[in-house]
């Protein structure tokens, strides 16, 4: 409310208007950007299908029981700290800038698209990695007990036991991660991925009009919105069960 | 004929907190022993000894000839010999009756699904739960998930079972069945060990009944003489107690 009275009595707001919100810039721009925006879809679901399978595995990974496994269980651990400390503004560089520079045959010719999504990959997979070991970590006790005391050995209990009911608990959360997993795709731009963050700097280097970076805003908020909506209507789901388990 | 289950001078201690101070207990096949004490005395722990969950700190348990306490025996075989009942069944909500029963058999044991569900509805069956096959825990009373849950230890053919508090978490009216449940099983020949609050049922079932207090067995025998003549004087007070509160 507020923001809008102060952008509409704002010395400046016949300026802002003109140059972010002209329904002529507005039809002209959404066809190139929405040309980007299909590359932010691309990027989005790439990355979130690796991070649900590579975060689960590291989850598993930090789950292993006994001293022998102790290195695996280290390495899920300081992957997890690391990716979830550095910025993803510096792993986009890192790996983007990084992995081209190293000269490898396979690793440094990939496309700017494919590091940049790498560096999406690596950082959400730590966020995710953290929903799963909570939802694990929910599970109780004494479902491990039962499911040890007929015999099934760790990862048969883990498999059948503990991670169908650890997932469906970490549902919700984990589709807020991807929630915020779509919006960062705009920051593979910084590579120079063409994606509707990058048409739409395009489109105001060419006609001195920021309108773009509004249609890419309205593109990002309409995928948004079904997966917000979906997300509650989980945990509603989940709430009601939960209520009727109780009663 | 060799003891079914043998317990050796166990000890358990978490920390400097001793839980069982040196359990010497000798099972028969087909032997009903039943194990009574306060809260905190050390019926539960000895039952988690014998199945593995807790490593005990010292001494020896020797399941059908087997020393399961040796350094490298393989658990998962040990366990699968032996069934435990847990006083909050433990059943994995996110499947079907049936399917809380023929995991162990498929997944541990490497039976078919034809031939366990097979076996699971004949034991299903034999406890009247035949109808509630395809249910989920959620939707069974109390009473119920427990019978499901002695059937899931069952479907393993265990040598022995285990039966921890098993009417305790119950609503009062939901007992009995359970306990029948118990009482067939103790006539068709099951080896059991029972940790148990229902003196009248422990009177009834049991071949012997021990006393536990702080961690020992301080007093055993048939039940008729521990319940009617106890020797011991912890054994005596407990016995008073519970016939205080009227449930004996």
């Amino acid at each position: 409310m507020l923001v809008g009275v102060l952008a509409v009595l704002a010395p400046g707001s016949q300026k802002v208007q003109q140059v972010f919100f002209s329904p002529h810039h507005f039809a002209k721009s959404a066809g190139p950007v929405w040309h980007g925006f299909v590359i932010n879809i691309k990027i989005m679901v790439v990355a979130e299908i690796v991070v649900l399978v590579l975060a689960l595995g590291i989850a598993i990974l930090r789950g292993l029981p006994g001293p022998a496994a102790f290195p695996l269980r280290a390495l899920a651990v300081v992957y997890t700290d690391v990716f979830r400390g550095i910025p993803l503004i510096l792993v986009v560089f890192i790996v983007g800038l990084g992995l081209p520079g190293l000269q490898l045959r396979f690793v440094s010719t990939q496309s700017v698209f494919v590091y940049g999504t790498i560096a999406l990959i690596l950082v959400y997979s730590a966020y995710v990695t953290e929903v799963y070991r909570a939802g694990i970590e929910s599970v109780h006790a004494s479902q491990v007990a039962a499911a040890r005391s007929l015999g099934l050995t760790h990862w048969q209990t883990q498999r059948h036991v503990v991670l169908p009911q650890a997932v469906r608990r970490v549902i919700p959360p984990l589709l807020n991660d991807f929630i915020g997993l779509q919006k960062d795709t705009a920051l593979v731009s910084l590579l120079g991925v063409v994606e509707s963050a990058r048409e739409a700097q395009d489109y105001a280097a060419t006609y001195f009009n920021f309108t773009g970076y509004v249609v890419a805003a309205v593109y990002f908020v309409l995928l948004t919105i079904p997966l917000a909506r979906f997300t509650d209507w989980l945990i509603r789901r989940d709430q009601r069960k939960t209520r009727a388990a109780a009663g | 004929m060799s003891d079914a289950l043998a317990l050796e001078g166990v000890r358990k201690s978490y920390g400097a907190n001793e839980v069982l101070g040196g359990i010497d207990l000798a099972v028969a096949p087909h032997e009903v022993v039943c194990l009574i004490g306060a809260s905190g005395s050390g019926k539960s722990t000895l039952l988690k000894c014998v199945n593995l969950i807790e490593p005990v700190t010292s001494g020896r348990i020797v399941v059908d000839g087997e020393e399961i306490t040796a350094r490298g025996v393989d658990v998962n075989r040990i366990r699968r010999k032996i069934g435990i009942v847990f006083q909050a069944f433990n059943l994995f909500p996110h499947m079907t009756v049936i399917d809380n029963i023929t995991l162990g058999p498929r997944k541990a044991l490497g039976v078919g699904r034809a031939e366990a569900n097979r076996a699971a509805e004949e034991l299903l069956e034999r406890f009247g739960l035949a109808e509630k096959r395809l249910e989920y825990p959620d939707r069974l009373s109390g009473g119920q998930q427990q019978r499901a849950a002695i059937v899931r230890a069952l479907a393993m053919k265990p040598k022995l079972m285990l039966l921890d508090e098993v009417t305790s978490a119950l609503d009062p009216e939901l007992v009995g069945g359970v306990l029948e449940v118990i009482r067939e099983l103790a006539e068709s020949g099951m080896t059991m060990v029972i940790a148990t609050h229902e003196m009248g049922f422990a009177r009834d079932i049991a071949n012997r009944v021990c006393f536990l207090d702080a961690g020992l067995i301080l007093e055993e025998g048939p039940p008729a003489r521990i319940f009617e003549s106890p020797e011991n004087p912890r054994t005596q007070q407990f016995l008073q107690r519970i016939l205080e509160a009227g449930r004996l």
